[in-house]
């Protein structure tokens, strides 16, 4: 039941994946994406981490996204138009897409052997207590710091935003 | 195993049908309250009462021609309106009825399913219900539907920060994510609830009114406003489409009532402890009410209410004396007092529909950003202090 539902899951994510990049239309990626963010969502939650996968959802899929796709809708953005395709593009394409493809089976081959099998559910530390735990007490300090960057990025925003008003 | 799915299969069938039976007739309620407001009858004609006019309705919707424009984006507009009742429908089933119950033998809980984030999901739901709406906007290829779906997604990216805020105050109080043990917590007399706790009426009032920007409610029903935008962003969708986004509404706002009676006013738990004899305000209420009906009904200042006020007056003696029967005391209590909340809170939406008119759309913005985020941030901050100061 679970392998089920992973290789479905893992199978939307992907193809929703290689979508994005394939659409031409904004808010047509940017569905897709959303659609990528959902399935990661179910996976985490597969793997035991549910507060991992609450979060995703509420953050990736339902603020950021909503935030992308308001964009889209307010800058009434069109579609791309087709460019001519470049030659060193297509000749090169397909090889380089090859080699990155084996080079990561070969590095998680490499890391991971055989022997250490994904267990789903096996992972304990994904409730809310858990992570609240980790981030306030082993990651402390990259946690205070991620919420210090943040800080700076709004600032800087209102900053950025204020310039074009005067 | 096997009994685990035939039971949850039945429970589904019945949460699904009570829900899809009571979004109806919360319409029909609806306009009634409203129609009392404004001192006239509403819907009168369709059976007693009126009581028919959401078959009716529902039967209009079906039978109507199924338009779709033609330049219109298609797959998007298509998906939409499936996409807002999906996300609508699916809150409900981790909100919790009542307790633990036995039935033939079988213990189980009044609850589709309780997840031990129960809390966390229903804000996941909610956030992905946006898209419902500005893909139904966009989609739609039409001015008036853009600008629609555009103020309601800023609408709910607003509210839904100070929504968020006001939930976590509760769940710190009660110190859990899992809506049962939510209630769990909240037993006993009135003021162990979650709204007399300390200064939590704070965490209550910013809930409510973010709770009706959320759904898209008077006073906050900028998305839709037809006297600038048409009908918004639904303008374009007729028939089954049209229906969809309405019932999607309306369960919305069935699910933040169930939410706000789960986290503040105790859930299914009675305002006093049985001992007390709560269990006898359910059973004098309704014989109350029934004996008022035939009363009405014998001294009727209409012809027809001589017939349908001692109809009704009979149907609450029997349901007065249904709550009397022990055996069914254990189901029907803990869901009289879950219904009575909620439905309270449903009141109120309708009242306030009834009362207010609509902010401006900078109101509304200025509004959510300058009050509503801030009291809920300093209303968090200091449940947490307070907590941490006590524990």
């Amino acid at each position: 039941m679970d392998l089920i539902l992973f290789l479905v899951f893992a199978g939307i994510a992907v193809v929703a994946a290689i979508n994005v990049v394939v659409q031409r239309h904004p808010i047509s990626s940017a569905v897709s994406l959303i659609a990528v963010m959902g399935s990661l969502a179910v996976l985490y939650l597969l793997l035991g981490a549910e507060f991992i996968a609450a979060a995703q959802v509420i953050v990736y899929a339902g603020a950021i996204m909503v935030l992308f796709v308001f964009v889209i809708m307010l800058l009434n953005a069109g579609g791309e138009t087709k460019a001519g395709r470049s030659f060193v593009a297509s000749l090169l394409g397909v090889p380089v897409l090859v080699a990155l493809l084996a080079l990561l089976a070969f590095f998680t081959e490499r890391i991971y052997p055989s022997d250490t099998e994904v267990h789903f559910g096996g992972f304990r530390g994904g409730t809310a207590q858990a992570v609240g735990r980790a981030l306030f007490t082993t990651y402390l300090l990259p946690f205070e710091i991620t919420s210090i960057l943040i800080l700076i990025a709004i600032v800087g925003a209102i900053v950025l935003a204020r310039k074009e008003l005067e | 195993m096997d009994s685990f799915i035939v039971i949850s299969l039945i429970k589904i069938f019945v949460v699904f049908g009570a829900l899809m039976t009571i979004l109806a007739y919360l319409q029909w309620v609806e306009r009634k309250v409203i129609a009392h407001i404004q001192v006239r009858p509403g819907p009168y004609r369709v059976g007693p009462h009126g009581l028919l006019q959401p078959l009716a309705d529902v039967i209009k919707l079906i039978t109507k021609e199924d338009l779709v424009p033609p330049y219109v984006n298609k797959t998007l507009y298509l998906a939409a309106p499936f996409l807002a009742i999906t996300m609508a429908l699916l809150s409900i089933s981790v909100i919790p009825f009542g307790p633990a119950i036995q039935v033939a033998g079988y213990r189980t809980w009044m609850q589709l399913t309780d997840l031990n984030f129960g809390a966390l999901f229903i804000l996941g739901v909610s956030s992905m219900g946006v898209y419902g709406i500005a893909l139904a906007g966009w989609s739609s290829n039409n001015k008036y539907a853009l600008l629609g779906g555009l103020r309601s997604s800023a609408q709910m990216i607003s509210y839904e920060l100070p929504l968020s805020l006001a939930i976590a105050a509760p769940l710190l109080v009660s110190n859990t994510l899992s809506l049962r043990k939510l209630v769990d917590t909240q037993d006993g007399w009135l003021w162990n609830w979650n709204l007399f706790h300390g200064f939590q009426y704070v965490s209550f009032i910013v809930f409510i009114i973010a709770a009706f920007a959320e759904t898209n409610r008077v006073p906050f029903d900028l998305p839709e406003a037809e006297n600038e935008l048409v009908a918004g962003f639904h303008t374009e969708y007729s028939s089954m489409k049209f229906a969809s986004f309405f019932m999607a509404e309306y369960a919305n706002m069935i699910t933040v009532s169930c939410m706000a009676t789960l986290l503040f006013l105790g859930g299914w738990v009675a305002p006093w402890p049985a001992e007390y004899g709560s269990g006898y305000v359910p059973v004098l209420s309704f014989a109350v009410a029934g004996v008022i009906a035939l009363f009405h009904g014998l001294n009727a200042a209409r012809k027809r209410d001589h017939y349908s006020f001692p109809a009704v007056g009979v149907v609450f003696l029997i349901v007065a004396a249904v709550f009397l029967v022990p055996l069914t005391q254990s189901v029907l209590l803990p869901l009289f007092w879950f219904c009575a909340k909620t439905g309270a809170i449903l009141f109120l939406f309708i009242w306030i529909r009834g009362t207010l008119p609509r902010f401006r759309y900078d109101q509304l913005m200025g509004f959510a950003w300058k009050v509503l985020f801030p009291v809920a941030m300093l209303n968090l901050l200091a449940t947490g202090l307070v907590i941490a100061a006590f524990s």
